[in-house]
């Protein structure tokens, strides 16, 4: 009995369950302290749960970054498209799998487009500015976002997926289906985007290419294939984190990429500007910060500005944030 | 009536245009968080007067000053963050701040803040008069930002602006001149905060957040950045775009955002910029009319 009581962090179900009214009766000081745990767990799974949902959403920017130099806003607007496009591929087909790979597809061929058409002729101009990228992706973050709303209407519309498996119940923890789909899609996606820059001759170039531009064109680096990797991996990514949220909260608007467009450059900052192992982490540390801090001090910051204040707090210590360019993946 | 509320709202954008220009057109930093500093010069001149009976005329300068004295802050912060940094980070300054202002009860809270319009010459000031100081405000700050662009600070600004580490190299103070146009600019920003309290006559925090930032930013990208002219004449055609599109009310955003994006694409430097199609094409007929040589030196 007291080795389980011991490991009562690890909670086992239904024993635990048992064991602890047990306990109960006679010693009224010790569920306390189990109850702070187990509320404690349950809000780290949370945060982490929404970190990585975040840190999806801001890969797209990091490597877009990595890559052209440019902060992307309008990567949320691929958040949002890749919400409402899975959302109508799910009403059509009733399969998720394929409602996330199709319209992860579609919306990073998008990303391709604007990445040609719109972003590389902009930074090919000799003497920008660097507000005039900047200012371009809060237009096409505006037109998209507007576009939708006429296309498809204002309306919040019902996002509600069945999904194939249930949830689990830890004791007092509860993990909800929608979050095991976003824990078991977020491990897929990254180890995916791990296994491209890593392992193939694609993510060699790419990470060449973040390193010194000119010096990998030089060596025979197709930047162009680069770079469209980078807009069609980042905004399909930005579109199944969008699709998760709009499962996960059963409900799709187009002004759902508001929010997170600023959280999500707060994270691409803090992770590193570039830094794809950065992004992770620092998305991580976002989603926890808001969750405990929202969990435990409550209503004295609102929970958004919450990402900023983390991040102008670390940016005054360690300006180049969380995870140095030097450290790549 | 209504063309003189649409006229003050218009002067009102082209003092906030001209002062960001300092920051993002003559010293060349990032400043997408503008409004906030609108939206701290119009709150504290409205607790000012409001809360405390302060003369506005009084308030007003006052505001400026205090609204500068925290943009030199964020000068001070730019020397730590650079560029991109700098950009999100003004970001944040602008969400943070108009999270301030939406929580904290004493700024009114979600609710707002009224304000009453102060006495000139016996009676509340009327739109006439608002419109009148307005106009003020702008022709002295045209002023002043001539003088500015042609002395020794505007060209140390101009030094920071095209290459941050050469112009240190040789001497030039990075950071008193970085926090000055800080300063300088949101303390006009300030100001015009202090004239659009009286003439809403009722203030929200949501009157400044990220959007109004964006607002300001494309007047002076799209008018031509760094240019006094630029700068009124991206708030004037921005500030009357609702107007001119009231026929298409609905797409306004849609073609706000399309205007944005083509802009930037096609003509960074803004209509009335430095090497914009439309300067070049004046200055060419001006020169052929005065049978000089087109030929660019």
């Amino acid at each position: 009995m007291r080795a389980w009581g011991r490991s009562a962090s690890i909670p086992c179900g239904s024993v635990f369950v048992r064991e602890r009214q047990g306990r109960m009766q006679g010693f009224p000081g010790r569920p306390a302290k189990d109850e702070v745990r187990s509320m404690l767990l349950q809000q780290l799974i949370n945060g982490m749960m929404i970190g990585s949902v975040y840190a999806l959403t801001a890969m797209g920017g990091t490597l877009i970054y990595g890559i052209l130099r440019i902060l992307d806003i309008a990567n949320a607007s691929a958040y949002v498209v890749g919400a409402y496009v899975g959302w109508f591929l799910y009403g059509l087909l009733h399969n998720l799998f394929l409602s996330f790979v199709v319209s992860m597809a579609v919306t990073g061929c998008l990303g391709v487009l604007v990445q040609k058409y719109i972003y590389t002729p902009i930074i090919s101009k000799p003497n920008i500015i660097a507000i005039v990228p900047l200012i371009t992706s809060v237009g096409l973050f505006i037109f998209t976002g507007d576009f939708i709303r006429l296309l498809v209407g204002p309306e919040t519309k019902n996002f509600s997926a069945t999904l194939p498996f249930e949830g689990l119940v830890l004791g007092k923890i509860i993990i909800n289906p929608e979050w095991i789909l976003i824990m078991l899609m977020t491990l897929l996606l990254l180890g995916l985007l791990w296994f491209i820059l890593n392992k193939t001759n694609l993510g060699l170039a790419w990470r060449a290419t973040a390193g010194d531009s000119e010096i990998a064109e030089a060596m025979g680096v197709n930047i162009n294939k680069v770079m469209a990797l980078s807009y069609f991996i980042g905004y399909g990514f930005a579109a199944s984190a969008g699709m998760m949220i709009g499962i996960l909260y059963s409900s799709i608007y187009p002004t759902m990429g508001d929010i997170p467009s600023y959280k999500m450059l707060a994270i691409i900052v803090l992770g590193g500007l570039g830094n794809p192992i950065g992004t992770i982490v620092a998305g991580l540390v976002i989603g926890l910060a808001e969750t405990l801090i929202s969990a435990y001090i409550g209503s004295l910051f609102p929970r958004d500005a919450i990402a900023f204040i983390v991040l102008i707090g670390i940016l005054l210590f360690k300006p180049t944030g969380l995870v140095t360019r030097k450290s790549h993946v | 009536m209504y063309i003189l509320v649409v006229s003050i709202s218009i002067g009102i954008f082209v003092i906030l245009a001209l002062s960001l220009n300092i920051i993002t057109g003559y010293a060349g930093q990032p400043s997408i968080g503008h409004a906030a500093f609108f939206g701290i010069g119009a709150y504290f001149s409205a607790v000012m007067t409001s809360t405390f009976g302060i003369s506005f005329w009084l308030a007003m300068p006052v505001a400026a000053i205090l609204t500068g004295l925290i943009g030199a802050l964020l000068g001070l912060t730019s020397m730590r963050v650079k560029d991109d940094f700098l950009a999100i980070t003004t970001i944040g300054i602008n969400f943070v701040v108009v999270a301030v202002f939406q929580y904290v009860p004493f700024f009114g809270a979600s609710l707002g803040m009224s304000v009453t319009r102060p006495r000139l010459f016996g009676k509340p000031m009327g739109n006439v008069e608002i419109f009148a100081l307005v106009c003020v405000v702008i022709v002295l700050l045209c002023l002043f930002m001539l003088l500015l662009k042609k002395s020794w600070f505007g060209l140390a600004l101009a030094s920071i602006r095209n290459d941050e580490t050469a112009a240190s190299s040789i001497g030039v103070d990075i950071l008193k001149f970085k926090v000055l146009a800080f300063a300088l600019g949101t303390a006009v920003a300030g100001l015009a905060g202090t004239i659009y309290a009286i003439f809403m006559t009722f203030i929200y925090s949501s009157d400044f957040g990220f959007l109004v930032s964006v607002s300001i930013v494309s007047m002076v990208v799209i008018g031509g950045v760094g240019t006094i002219r630029g700068a009124i004449f991206g708030a004037v055609v921005l500030g009357l775009l609702p107007e001119i599109f009231r026929f298409i009310s609905d797409y306004r955003i849609l073609v706000y955002g399309a205007l944005l994006v083509l802009m930037m694409r096609f003509q960074p430097q803004g209509i009335l910029g430095h090497d914009s199609v439309v300067v070049t094409t004046i200055g060419g007929l001006v020169a052929s009319i005065r049978g000089k040589s087109t030929v660019r030196r």
